[in-house]
């Protein structure tokens, strides 16, 4: 299944590999952080609403 | 029809980027496995690059989308300037990490092949010089972001950044045309059907472009609705404090 990269292999893995890291975390950094931000928001809003009269 | 700037108000945003995003998000992940897959595994290699050439489908793309999200970047930020729209400055914001991790695997990526191409992993050539200053530009507009706690001051600072940072997002791409001279080839799609590359490599270019340009859309509605929720919080907390 795996092409045969010749010479340049550990140049077109390096590249491949790096740049899926990248994205990934990107994608991840965004999803914790919303996460992080959604829960504190929450937290805050209930707080509101409890000193509510 | 509904108007543009209905987007201006964040409920109407959350709830229409909310619909988008699984939709955007899955196209762009849709996009992304067969793009690469086809390219990786199911492309020849080249007669001169060998199989360096698998490396475009990372390469272009990201370069393309890292000049077009700063592009992006500048209207939100001329919006903000012009009409004061909160979530047009707050999706500048959100865009901006984004672009410089293009950024960053642009310039990986082509250091990556320019060391067994060019025998170096840089040179000072224009577009690879001029690139290098945009990703500087991308970090010097998040740290401003970070830097500034009133976030109306921020947003105007970081706007004029953004515009200052534009002619170097034109340069990069550009620079070739503007001083002809460097190692970094022409484009590799173009309009004119003798410059672009052959169909075999052309095609998974299309879907891989295709894919990082919906990844990036669905991460700026995802980050746009963390910074307008982050936004919420200061404004909750600040009420708080004053009563």
């Amino acid at each position: 299944m795996m092409p045969d990269l010749g010479r340049y292999a550990t140049e077109v893995l390096m590249a491949y590999g790096g740049s899926i890291a990248l994205l990934i975390a990107i994608v991840a950094a965004s999803i914790w952080k919303a996460r992080r931000v959604k829960r504190r928001l929450e937290v805050v809003e209930a707080r509101r609403e409890e000193k509510r009269p | 029809m509904s108007s543009l700037w209905e987007y201006a108000n964040p409920r109407k945003f959350m709830s229409t980027s909310t619909t988008l995003l699984p939709w955007v998000s899955a196209i762009a992940g849709l996009c992304l496995v067969v793009g690469l897959v086809w390219g990786f595994f199911f492309t020849p290699d080249d007669f001169r690059q060998g199989s360096t050439v698998k490396i475009i489908y990372l390469h272009v793309p990201a370069a393309i989308m890292a000049i077009n999200a700063w592009l992006m970047m500048l209207v939100a930020s001329l919006v903000w300037v012009i009409r004061r729209h909160h979530v047009s400055a707050l999706a500048a914001k959100a865009a901006a990490p984004v672009g410089m991790i293009f950024t960053l695997i642009a310039l990986y990526t082509g250091a990556v092949w320019g060391q067994p191409m060019w025998g170096s992993w840089w040179e000072w050539d224009p577009r690879l010089t001029s690139f290098l200053i945009l990703f500087l530009f991308y970090l010097g507009y998040i740290a401003l972001w970070e830097a500034v706690d009133n976030p109306d001051s921020a947003a105007d600072l970081t706007s004029v950044l953004c515009l200052v940072g534009s002619v170097f997002a034109i340069i990069s791409r550009y620079a070739l045309l503007f001083w002809n001279q460097g190692l970094h080839q022409g484009a590799s799609l173009s309009l004119d059907a003798e410059e672009n590359v052959a169909d075999v490599f052309w095609y998974p270019l299309l879907i891989c472009i295709a894919g990082f340009g919906f990844l990036f859309l669905a991460l700026v509605l995802y980050r746009t609705q963390t910074e307008i929720r982050a936004r919420r919080v200061k404004a909750l907390i600040a009420q708080e404090r004053m009563t």
